[in-house]
């Protein structure tokens, strides 16, 4: 499983150079990277279906309690099919899609790397390694939505869904944080039965609240959908996978896999099943409304997120059936018809339904696998989007409250649903022929044409046989959604019922609006108007009040004077000190002066001497010598206490530290006295203050042990555990190697600060 | 930045080696006695910048072969390798990993991941004083 996941990344890194040996062929090479996930999770899936969940587990920081471990059921199996499924056809399509794109091998690499992320956020069991991975797919689909980067609008819409998405990742952080509090774990697998502590917890409510942002800002829901749709700017193929397939669909993975711990309360039920309705409702009506072909598709994926959150919110048996039924009609259609308009935008140059139509004879092969989809999505007998839509239906009508409004919201949409779908299946390819802006004149490469036509089949294939998905992985799925064993069952053919009527009402009264299509839109023209006031628009007026904000503190704090950076900085640590210490009620040691020997009172002789001669000179060079002086004298009090290796380390970097400020002061001008005695006095002060708060800190550690302390156990252990005599270099390598590895990175950033300041400025810019 | 003074040109000359020499040794060494990639690295930036002050950029460079910035990303990269064959074997990220063997001529060896990790702080070190001096050095003339 660790080996799945890294190798996805070790893919990405390779991408470009795969795709600069192998040129077209690309797409197929590098999809067999999914087409291998996707068999090897396929091996797991007789334990997972006959009801096993797999937890495999590798430590990573112990003594943190975090391990890096993952958690196979019916649940996350479902999704890594899904994830490397649909990317096999994903990364196979793009290859011709993005063919000749100068920056196709970074694709690879982006589209990859989401890959193992969205992977790693679906099996990761422990709750810190699965915000790490959803935190990953953010930035990776900060980086596909812009991918385009010279376009103004990629830029501005791929930094909306980061913002959005990223700030719900902060509350869900919270949230997670809390959670492990209240469960106990930091392990969803034990989490998960501990559902009744979570619930009792007095923290239940706020870490409910913050997981649910996370939650609803990942999956669109109303109010924060408006990042969906404007997530369309990147290439087709990001959008079918991320913004239909698997990304948006974290946040209802989550809401899913912490059902059996959060979920069962009322607050749970209406939050979810309020906003998921309300939010379905609203990303149906937003797609009638649309002519966009990716508008209108992405607008049906808000539509189909809210009805997943509301399915997992009513939490009955059948609703988690049809939650998981739905999941993956809706992947399989909705990735098909994305990929279509990804044809259409290719073959055609068609971006928008108004420009398309009786494309049918020019390309047949798209046209029918198109329509097979959209049957499935408007629900049509026999696909499998109605097995899940009947299903959808039966678990609102039971609804065990709030029957009224969702029962109204789910037959409205049920009726818009079948219109976008004939929007979708009829509109581009029947009645007359339409100039489009590029004459079609030839069907679309193989390599496009095996997503669409693959995805669409299954939905008929697990339409006619719903026992195939029913029994392979559907009941597992929602077995692990509701912590115990589902005995429902999938159908084709439910007998005459109540659903079965709406769905047949739905289909008349979603023919007629599709049929009175031009007039209903311009009927609703006055959504635009009232969309002015919406969501979309309080994002933009916060992020312009944080810009202000960010400018204002810019110009008070980066004020480009050193002297007043140090000063702020000393003056904080001193404050913060001192305050500490107060709290704390640190104790000053006494020196005993009595035991002074007379070299050490020597080395105190240089070393205040130095001191005093680098405050009074006027030389620069004078300074810096003394400064190095001070430094070395530091060392040999290093070296007098037998701390060699600190010793040697102070001399190193003082030489350095010397020649490095020599190079600089060839640049500054002549020293000149331009500062009046007040502000000598001032700096002055300040230095004093904090010379004292360091002295007082260091008497205060003569005295003071508030813990035992630690030096014993390295001894004891650096020759048996660490194979090294040398303490101080074992302590460095071996047993804080993760803080050595820290400092090299900072000093790494320090040279390549430099080197960015010397190198690139403002000026040489324009 | 040339001094033209004659005694630190040919002083350089030959100190260069022995210190880059003596940086190697302390790093090897760092383990049982003072020294490690922390100060080996340290010694050989020092060498380096001994050779800019005798020399010039241009020679420095030349001596370094490769651009600093090259040696900061490899030691990075050998830095964050070495944490991960301890995960393989189903211990945690960072778990040392030791191999013991004996060569011949040189007797018995250890061989782990801390030394990839030494060497790769040796080569951070190295990388980025370097980087800075250079640079810095360049930005002067």
């Amino acid at each position: 499983m660790l080996y799945a996941i890294l190798s996805t990344f070790l893919v990405a890194g390779f991408a470009p150079v795969v795709h600069r040996r192998t040129g077209r062929a690309s797409g197929w090479v590098l999809g067999l990277l999914p087409a291998a996930l996707f068999v090897y999770f396929l091996s797991f899936l007789p334990a997972v279906s006959s009801g096993e969940s797999i937890v495999l587990a590798w430590p990573w920081l112990p003594g943190l309690d975090i391990q890096l471990s993952f958690l196979v059921d019916g649940l996350s199996l479902l999704f890594a099919l899904l994830i490397s499924g649909i990317g096999f056809f994903i990364v196979t399509y793009a290859g011709r899609y993005l063919e000749g794109d100068r920056d196709l091998g970074r694709f690879y690499v982006i589209i990859l790397a989401f890959m193992g992320s969205m992977l790693g956020l679906v099996l990761a069991d422990n709750l810190v390694a699965m915000f790490v991975f959803w935190e990953l797919t953010s930035i990776t689909s900060y980086l596909l939505i812009g991918y385009n980067h010279e376009s103004a609008d990629a830029r501005k819409y791929a930094l909306q869904g980061l913002f959005v998405t990223a700030g719900g990742g902060l509350a869900l952080l919270a949230g997670i944080v809390m959670l492990a509090l209240a469960g106990g774990s930091w392990e969803l697998s034990e989490i998960l039965n501990n559902g009744d502590a979570v619930r009792e917890h007095a923290l239940y409510l706020p870490l409910l609240i913050l997981i649910l942002l996370g939650a609803f800002t990942k999956s669109a829901q109303v109010p924060f959908h408006f990042w969906l749709p404007n997530a369309m700017a990147a290439p087709t193929p990001v959008s079918a996978y991320l913004h239909s397939a698997t990304m948006v669909k974290a946040g209802v993975y989550l809401m899913a896999r912490l059902n059996p711990s959060l979920g069962g309360t009322d607050i749970w039920f209406t939050l979810l099943a309020l906003f998921g309705a309300v939010t379905m409702f609203t990303g149906v009506f937003l797609a009638f409304r649309s002519t966009g072909v990716k508008k209108v598709l992405a607008y049906s994926t808000v539509m189909a997120l809210g009805t997943l959150t509301m399915l997992i919110g009513i939490g009955t048996e059948t609703a988690l059936m049809a939650a998981m039924a739905f999941l993956l009609a809706h992947s399989l259609y909705k990735g098909a018809l994305f990929l279509v308009a990804g044809i259409l935008d290719h073959e055609a140059g068609a971006k928008d339904f108004l420009q398309t139509g009786g494309l049918r004879s020019a390309l047949p092969v798209t046209a029918a696998f198109t329509i097979l989809a959209a049957l499935s999505l408007g629900g049509v007998i026999p696909l499998f989007g109605f097995v899940a839509k009947e299903l959808m239906l039966e678990a609102v009508l039971d609804a065990p409250s709030l029957g009224g409004i969702l029962g109204l919201l789910a037959v409205l949409t049920a009726i818009l649903g079948v219109a976008v779908a004939a929007i979708v299946g009829i509109r581009p390819w029947f009645g007359a022929k339409v100039d489009t802006p590029r004459t079609p004149h030839h069907e679309a490469p193989v390599a496009m044409l095996a997503g669409p036509a693959v995805l669409a089949s299954l939905g008929l294939i697990f339409g006619l046989g719903p026992g195939l998905a029913d029994e392979g992985l559907i009941n597992a799925a929602a077995a692990s959604v509701q912590g115990a064993p589902v005995d429902g069952y999938l159908a084709l053919w439910h007998g005459l019922n109540w659903p079965l009527a709406i769905s047949a009402f739905s289909l008349v009264a979603g023919g007629v609006l599709f049929w009175r299509w031009e007039q209903a839109r311009h009927a609703l023209a006055w959504v635009d108007r009232a969309a002015e006031y919406g969501p979309e628009k309080g994002y933009f007026k916060m992020m312009d009040g944080l810009v202000a904000l960010s400018e204002w503190q810019t110009r008070v704090l980066q004020n480009g004077y050193l002297r007043y950076y140090v000063i702020v900085i000393v003056t904080m640590t001193a404050g913060l000190v001192g305050v500490t210490a107060q709290l704390f009620d640190v104790a000053v040691g006494q020196i005993d002066w009595a035991a002074l020997q007379i070299h050490e009172i020597a080395i105190l002789t240089i070393l205040v001497s130095s001191m005093l001669f680098a405050v009074l000179t006027r030389s620069r060079l004078g300074a810096v010598v003394a400064l190095g002086s001070m430094g070395f004298t530091v060392a040999l009090i290093y070296v007098l206490y037998s701390a060699a290796d600190v010793g040697i380390t102070q001399v190193l970097v003082e030489t350095l530290t010397v020649i490095l400020l020599v190079l600089v002061l060839f640049r500054l001008p002549g020293f000149l006295n331009l500062s009046s005695t007040g502000l000598h006095i001032r700096d002055a002060g300040i230095a004093l203050v904090m010379g004292g708060m360091i002295t007082l800190l260091i008497l205060s550690t003569l005295d003071a042990r508030l813990f035992d302390s630690i030096s014993q156990y390295f001894i004891d252990e650096s020759m048996p555990s660490g194979y090294g005599r040398n303490i101080v270099n074992v302590v460095l390598v071996d047993f804080r190697a993760l803080d050595t590895l820290g400092e090299i990175f900072v000093l790494a950033l320090a040279a390549i600060g430099v080197y960015a300041m010397l190198h690139f400025r403002a000026e040489d810019r324009r | 930045m040339n001094m033209h003074s004659l005694i630190l040109r040919t002083a350089g000359h030959f100190l260069l080696p022995l210190l880059l020499l003596f940086s190697v040794f302390l790093l090897l060494r760092g383990h049982d006695e003072p020294g490690g990639g922390f100060i080996g690295g340290l010694v050989a930036a020092a060498a380096i910048v001994l050779y800019l002050f005798s020399m010039d950029v241009q020679a420095a460079r030349q001596v370094l072969r490769v651009d600093p910035r090259d040696v900061l990303g490899t030691g990075m990269l050998l830095a964050v390798i070495s944490a991960i064959p301890g995960m393989f074997r189903g211990q945690a990220f960072f778990t040392a990993q030791w191999w013991e063997f004996t060569a011949p001529l040189f007797g018995e060896m250890k061989l782990s991941t801390v030394l990839i990790f030494d060497i790769g702080v040796y080569l951070v070190v190295i990388g980025s004083v370097l980087t800075i001096m250079l640079n810095l050095a360049e930005a002067e003339e």
